[in-house]
């Protein structure tokens, strides 16, 4: 098996992942040199990325009463101030012009009566800034871009390839190494940059609302490169999807005006601070508050016995019925052809299960406002990324832009960079790639009994459910380490039933699971060092149970283990230019906070 | 089925059309025999017989929930997305599976999909603006009335049901088809666009939209309502437009 050569292409770029940052930064990259040769690398079909799930918009300041400082606020305060405020800025600042850029390219953004884009209320958001396409804006900004990126010739894809190694030599990425999966052979693309856009990692969790691609492919390839992975243990957990398979119903639902309600038909978010109740929707309040208070509000009513009880669990009400259907059809679409197909409830008639489930990662992989990575050569943007504008909570519709706003920066980047070297020297390239290919073989060629593959992913999901959840503790988060590290050695030994090489999805999901145990390990290892409550970390141990700026007041900073042991968890400060850490307030607080700033 | 049968189904039989080109000359049935619960897709059935009966069984899925298009395959002899299939439907069973009809076969229940994807870097997919717009004049105007003219056919999410339906498209593996011509008319009829003309080349040809026969299938069998057979009519009038214009005024018309 050793014998057949290994196919090779050059490029300038390769862009690993296809998703709308993947796609945003080849046209930045296809549109500024069309001479340089791009490799844009995907596991699927580019529309087939997770983007295409994303349901309810992308931020930009938009409206005149608005403003970039309003947005900046947000943000950094909905991230409990864990944001890069250098990056933040830049972020808002970019974040109109490339929503105007994707509706020159087609997006069918929806409109106000005299042809504007429209902009919806989310969460977090004090000012509505949201654009959408009805409740498919992920789909639409994906075919988008993917439908534009066929413009450009210069863009060389591999679709269906799966990616096993980087080929790092003489201290920068130099290349991939990649997987036809229709034919199982191997393909080395050797480039002068990289643009890691993989996307996130919710599959490490049992409940999550994430295709089944997202297993934090682009993040472990660096992170067992030396790339630390940063923030790894704040993971947002959407606190309105479905029972059982934890489907997304977008937020876009309460933005319009749905209600949350417990098992007494009560609006409980009111007892959380995020109160008064009003019938219409009032931003930064109530259902429209972050999604880390909503979704923590949902397990204190747990506690309270206020939840109602279904064969998949506890769950509240999503009530739309009062939104009519004509607006659900217009507005929230998708939603109610989900809600009718998979629960057999139409929403206009009757209140929708929802309980929160793990939507996205806000860590990644480390990468300054320009989306460098700590590793000559390599650039991320997207959700696989920490450039910094998230924090310990990422706000809803935040996360569309910054595809944009950061694939075309990492586009640029990654340009720039590989117009200043050369290439490697092949044979030693090449040598690199055999030895990775027989590491991505071994598993074809295990004998033995070990465990399937099922057991071991079910067992990953279910120890960080339980240990590393939307409450965690010292003791719980210990129990998940320890599991993970035994999770580990079984990896090694699992065993699988396919041997083939032609579409062997046992094979590469193996692969992927190797992938998901090193970003559960960061995760995990991160949140047991973060001894505070920030964001969408919540410990329940004592000592733990409030922010604690003057000791964590600083980034987590994850590197693998070479030899295969924990992580090692070190501390980076923040970037703070121009809002001091202060409490984040939502609600009528919010209001008053409002008031006395605007006085 | 009435409901004491369907309370009684603790388990459902799927007979899936296998092939694995290492192993397999032509394509064999397998049964797998699986347990049934109300809210159980075909797609979570396939995925535990994958986790727990036969790893070795390959399809296509991720999203789960009828928006990233991959795991369309022929249920029963239709062309359906197992994500949204229910096995609740397709009682008492047995619940036969094949890969999407009209498509070469890579393994099992994947399709070799390569030339949908060649179709659609033809037929010009991407806004041709009729001239350049710079980012600082703002987005282009455009009514909601002029949205709905083309929102429906930007909705198609390329799951190729519409293909495994089209008698046509069975006969000529060369015909554009149902979901490229709707995709093709979605930017034809975008208030934005200026491309039409360029376009059209791809709609005349032999393999266009003139090879259509109208059986309306393909709209029947779309998981999004995109009407493919009324995109498909759109573009035959515009094509037979551009025709009469042709004729009427063959030198120097405006497009």
């Amino acid at each position: 098996m050793a014998a057949e050569a290994i196919e090779r292409y050059t490029a300038d770029v390769i862009i690993l992942g296809a998703g709308g940052a993947g796609l945003r930064a080849a046209l930045a990259i296809a549109m500024r040199q069309p001479a340089a040769r791009i490799a844009l690398i995907s596991k699927v079909y580019p529309m087939r990325s997770h983007t295409v799930a994303a349901e309810g918009g992308a931020a930009g300041v938009t409206q005149s009463h608005d403003s970039l400082d309003a947005h900046f606020h947000d943000t950094v305060s909905g991230g409990d101030w864990l944001c890069e405020q250098d990056v933040v800025a830049y972020f808002v600042e970019h974040a109109h012009e490339e929503l105007v850029q994707l509706e020159h390219w087609g997006c069918p953004w929806s409109r106000t009566g005299d042809g504007r884009a429209a902009v919806r209320a989310f969460g977090g958001m004090a000012i509505e800034r949201t654009w959408f396409a009805a409740d498919r804006t992920g789909f639409h900004m994906l075919h988008t871009l993917f439908q534009t990126s066929i413009r450009y010739p210069s863009i060389q894809r591999f679709d269906e390839h799966f990616c096993v190694d980087l080929v790092i030599d003489d201290g920068r990425v130099q290349g991939v190494l990649a997987v036809e999966i229709a034919s199982g052979e191997f393909r080395l693309i050797a480039a002068k940059a990289l643009i890691i856009a993989t996307g996130g990692a919710g599959r490490v969790f049992r409940d999550n609302t994430n295709g089944g691609i997202v297993t934090g492919d682009g993040m472990a390839l660096a992170y067992r490169h030396g790339v630390p992975l940063r923030d790894m243990e704040f993971v947002q957990y959407h606190p309105t999807c479905m029972p059982g398979t934890g489907l997304l119903f977008t937020e876009a639902c309460r933005g319009e005006g749905g209600f949350l309600l417990n098992s007494e038909g009560y609006r409980y978010l009111q007892d959380y601070g995020l109160g008064p109740a009003s019938a219409e929707p009032r931003n930064k309040a109530m259902e429209l508050g972050p999604r880390d208070r909503l979704s923590q509000a949902f397990w204190h009513e747990s506690r309270k016995g206020r939840t109602l009880h279904g064969p998949h669990g506890e769950y509240v009400h999503l009530d739309l019925r009062h939104l009519g259907e004509r607006k659900l059809r217009e507005r929230l679409p998708q939603i109610r052809e989900l809600a009718l197909t998979y629960l057999g409830i139409d929403p206009a008639r009757a209140p929708v299960p929802v309980l929160p489930a793990v939507h996205y990662t806000m860590g990644g992989i480390l990468a300054d406002g320009r989306t460098a990575a700590p590793l000559a050569g390599l650039y991320s943007a997207g959700e696989c990324s920490s450039v910094g504008i998230h924090g310990a909570n990422r706000l809803g519709s935040n996360s569309l832009t910054e595809l944009l706003v950061f694939g075309k920066v990492a586009g640029e980047q990654a340009l720039a960079f590989a117009q200043g070297v050369g290439h490697g020297a092949p044979a030693r390239l090449g040598a690199l790639a055999e030895a990775s290919r027989a590491a991505a073989l071994e598993p074809l060629q295990r004998t033995g009994s070990g465990e399937r593959l099922a057991t071991l992913r079910n067992e990953l999901t279910r120890t960080m459910q339980e240990g590393c959840g939307i409450y965690r503790s010292a003791p719980s988060l210990e129990a998940t380490c320890a599991r993970l590290a035994q999770l580990r050695q079984a990896w090694h030994g699992a065993q699988l039933d396919d041997r083939s090489r032609s579409w062997n999805t046992e094979w590469l999901a193996l692969l992927e699971l190797g992938f998901q145990l090193d970003v559960a390990q960061a995760m995990a290892h991160a949140a047991l060092a973060r001894r505070e409550s920030r964001g969408a970390h919540q410990r329940l141990d004592a000592g733990c149970t409030e922010r604690d700026d003057a000791l964590f007041l600083k980034h987590s900073l994850a590197y693998h283990d070479p030899a295969g042991g924990p992580p090692r968890i070190e501390w980076s400060p923040v970037t703070i230019t121009r809002s001091a850490p202060g409490t984040r307030v939502y609600g009528a607080a919010a209001e008053r906070a409002g008031v006395t700033l605007h006085a | 089925m009435p409901e004491p049968a369907r309370a009684a189904a603790r388990s459902i039989t799927l007979e899936v059309l296998r092939y694995r080109p290492e192993i397999e000359a032509a394509p064999v049935w397998q049964s797998y025999v699986v347990p049934f619960s109300e809210d159980l897709s075909v797609l979570q059935a396939l995925q535990h017989v994958k986790d727990e009966l036969d790893g070795s069984l390959s399809f296509r899925w991720s999203c789960r929930m009828a928006i990233c298009g991959s795991c369309g395959m022929m249920i029963d002899g239709r062309p359906r997305l197992a994500c949204q299939t229910f096995l609740r439907e397709l009682l008492p069973g047995p619940v036969r599976l094949e890969a999407l009809a009209h498509w070469p076969i890579q393994r099992d229940l994947v399709i070799d999909a390569s030339g949908f994807i060649a179709g659609l870097e033809r037929i010009k997919p991407y806004l041709i603006p009729r001239q350049p717009r710079p980012l600082a004049a703002g987005e282009y105007r455009q009514s909601p009335h002029e949205l709905e003219l083309f929102e429906p056919y930007s909705a198609c999410i390329n799951c190729l049901l519409c293909y495994a339906a089209c008698p046509q498209f069975g006969l000529d593996p060369g015909f554009t088809g149902p979901g490229l011509l709707a995709l093709l008319h979605r930017y034809n009829a975008d208030s934005r666009d200026g491309g039409r003309a360029q376009r059209m080349a791809a709609v005349n040809a032999e393999h266009g939209v003139w090879s259509c026969t109208a059986v309306g299938y393909c709209s029947e069998v779309c998981p999004k309502a995109v009407d493919p057979a009324h995109a498909v009519n759109q573009n035959k009038v515009n094509s037979a437009i551009d025709y009469l214009r042709h004729l009427l005024a063959p030198r120097g018309a405006p497009p």
